[in-house]
């Protein structure tokens, strides 16, 4: 069996999160807790149930890692990509939210 | 432009409001999500790899400077600082919060735009060429036709639950730069021998799984019966289109198993009794919808054209610029221009808020205050003088947006791909990337002249890759991206699904597969003036097999 995970995105902004050894929905995948047996496994799948149905987080998921030198590494691309994030420089001069006025309607 | 009247501004609100209160009722608990999905569905709002996905109408890719500017706030203000222009004439912005995305809806209706009907089984936004009303091969503006039918489908009781979505394009042209027969109806603006407007309607084109060119239903339906005839199709369809299969749900299933002259004739028994119903459309309310589109007041500026003879011989980059990105005007001092947002190894379609505020600034000095989005995921100025054409190009150099590659290898069409979308298999804004990198020289782009390469990262085919001359499929096998290459697709009056060619390439080969083609391309041509899509209905994919694969036995593997 390969190594799991439990993922999903947060109700509130959509960010994907993974849940972490206390419980907690973590922004890093590395912070994961790793399910390595059945049973670990079958408890991911319970906590994630709960989760959604208390609306804390939508789009729950287990999905398949490995340990690299240390580091987890999904074994889908589309989870690898979902960790790390786009994998283009995609916001060119994004300097973070700044307030802005609104322009003249 | 059309305007709001205050029904459109009372019911755009009412809807904020409502969403509101249901973005509320969910982030408190009250609502689940299985309750809220298809509400959020209603009002643009997907949930993607990384966050929510926000899809913003565009009403057949027309806009104002105003409109422009407020994209660029809402990029600013509740995304991270860019949105991304789409193969539908609409903006998405990848990073909005559930919990602002009220006030960003709030925020878009102040210059009259909402995000209704982008997602789900009714029928989408409109779309329309977009050098609508400025080109001269124009026999009509076909925008009027676009607002009337955006006006009776918003919200239609009758047809916001349909077997599928639904998606409509209209071209007063010719030269279909809308890419009518791939649209569940497409509608060809034209006359008839007595000088009447009406369109030839065509029925169950589209791409996606199972790509199919549309069948003409009609030659010539009077424009005063627009809406009975569409009401006729959406009926049929209604009540044949398959729901119990998702993958079959699309018109063009219907049509295809129906058969083009069935379904015709079904759609007459329907229109025979709606012909002279309240769906007949009155002359003067197709002239008052008319009239929001008049063209803006063209002053001779004849002086152009010996200003831009001087500027074409002192400027190298902008004489290509104007070769490539300067289109023709029904008015022989004035010309489109496309703006490109395929900036060289760059990702097709986005625009940073300070570019999108910098089109706004040069639309209201010197276009007339008019915009629009292509579906090739551009931008245009439909109506600018060429004795501005100077001053405007420097306004682009200075935001990064004079890429003059409008047409060529470069100007790639992309949809988001794995880098974004949760529907995906693989990337295609990287590809895309490499191969704008590739060929980005100026000489060898203009050696290979017109080429459109079109790239999907999954079957449902945003990216229109069925309808490029050069269309790349990303699909995911074994784990790993793979990308199939078709050819000699074409998305005009001439429309044509491309074949694919053989195996498929890893990621890292695919860019030298291009560069195969295309050598193999500028080989056979007979000479400059056969584009790559003529050579290649000439002879064939036999020799871009050869070429690809060295032999027969490996292509078929």
């Amino acid at each position: 069996m390969a190594d799991k995970v439990l993922t999903a995105n947060r109700l509130s902004d959509g960010i994907s999160v993974w849940l972490d050894a206390s419980g907690n929905w973590n922004e890093q995948l590395q912070a994961a807790f790793v399910a390595r047996h059945k049973e670990a496994v079958d408890a991911l799948e319970a906590t994630g149930k709960q989760a959604f149905a208390d609306n804390k987080v939508v789009d729950v998921n287990v999905v398949d890692v490995e340990g690299v030198d240390g580091v987890l590494r999904p074994l889908r691309m589309r989870e690898r990509i979902r960790a790390a994030g786009p994998t283009i420089a995609y916001a060119a001069g994004y300097a973070g939210l700044t307030a802005t006025a609104a322009p003249a309607a | 432009m059309y305007r709001y009247d205050e029904f459109d501004h009372a019911f755009v609100s009412s809807r904020v409001e409502q969403f509101r209160d249901q973005v509320g009722r969910r982030l408190s608990g009250e609502l689940a999500e299985d309750a809220f999905k298809p509400l959020r569905l209603m009002n643009g709002v997907y949930l993607q790899l990384h966050a929510y996905m926000l899809r913003v109408a565009i009403p057949y890719g027309t806009l104002n400077a105003r409109q422009m500017r407020m994209l660029a706030y809402i990029a600013r203000k509740y995304d991270r600082g860019y949105g991304h222009f789409t193969t539908r004439q609409n903006i998405q912005y990848n990073w909005p919060k559930l919990s602002e995305l009220p006030d960003a809806l709030a925020d878009l209706a102040t210059v009259e735009m909402h995000a209704l009907q982008t997602s789900g089984n009714c029928i989408r936004n409109v779309t329309a060429d977009h050098f609508a009303g400025a080109a001269a091969d124009e026999v009509a503006d076909p925008r009027p036709y676009a607002e009337i039918l955006r006006q009776w489908s918003s919200v239609h009781p009758e047809f916001s639950f349909l077997p599928r979505k639904f998606k409509i394009a209209v071209t007063g042209a010719e030269r279909d730069r809308a890419a009518i027969q791939v649209h569940d109806i497409g509608l060809h603006l034209k006359k008839n021998e007595t000088g009447e407007i009406g369109f030839a309607v065509y029925v169950g084109g589209g791409q996606g799984r199972t790509p199919m060119v549309a069948k003409k239903i009609r030659d010539f339906l009077p424009e005063e019966d627009l809406l009975s005839y569409t009401t006729a199709i959406m009926r049929v369809y209604n009540l044949h289109g398959r729901r119990d299969n998702k993958y079959k749900a699309r018109i063009k299933i219907l049509v295809h198993e129906t058969g083009a002259e069935e379904l015709a004739r079904q759609v007459e028994v329907e229109f025979a009794e709606l012909k002279n119903t309240e769906l007949k459309l009155p002359e003067k309310d197709i002239a008052a919808i008319t009239a929001y589109f008049a063209p803006p007041a063209l002053a001779s500026r004849a002086e152009g054209w010996a200003s831009l003879a001087q500027w074409k011989k002192a400027d190298a980059d902008f004489a290509r610029w104007v070769q490539h990105n300067v289109h023709p005007h029904k008015h022989p001092d004035y010309a489109s221009v496309t703006i490109s947002l395929k900036p060289i190894g760059g990702i097709p379609g986005d625009a940073t808020d300070a570019q999108m505020e910098a089109v706004a600034d040069i639309a209201e000095e010197y276009a007339f205050d008019e915009i629009r989005v292509s579906h090739e995921q551009n931008l245009i100025l439909p109506h600018v003088a060429l004795a501005d054409l100077e001053p405007i190009y420097r306004g682009l150099v200075a935001a990064g947006l004079e890429t003059a590659n409008a047409g060529l290898i470069t100007d790639i069409i992309a949809c988001p791909g794995l880098d974004y979308c949760a529907l995906a298999n693989a990337r295609s804004i990287p590809v895309a990337q490499e191969i704008s990198a590739r060929f980005g020289s100026a000489e060898r782009q203009a050696e290979i002249g017109e080429l459109k390469i079109k790239i999907s990262g999954c079957i449902n085919a945003c990216g229109h890759h069925h309808v490029g001359h050069i269309g790349l499929l990303g699909v995911e096998k074994k784990g790993e991206e793979l990308y199939q290459i078709t050819l000699g697709g074409s998305g005009d009056e001439n429309t044509s699904i491309g074949e694919i060619i053989g195996r498929g390439f890893e990621p890292e080969k695919v860019t030298d597969a291009i560069e195969v083609i295309v050598d193999t391309y500028l080989g056979l041509r007979l000479d400059p003036s056969e584009t790559f899509l003529t050579a290649y209905r000439r002879v064939g994919p036999q020799p871009f097999k050869d070429a690809l694969y060295g032999d027969k036995t490996a292509a078929a593997a």
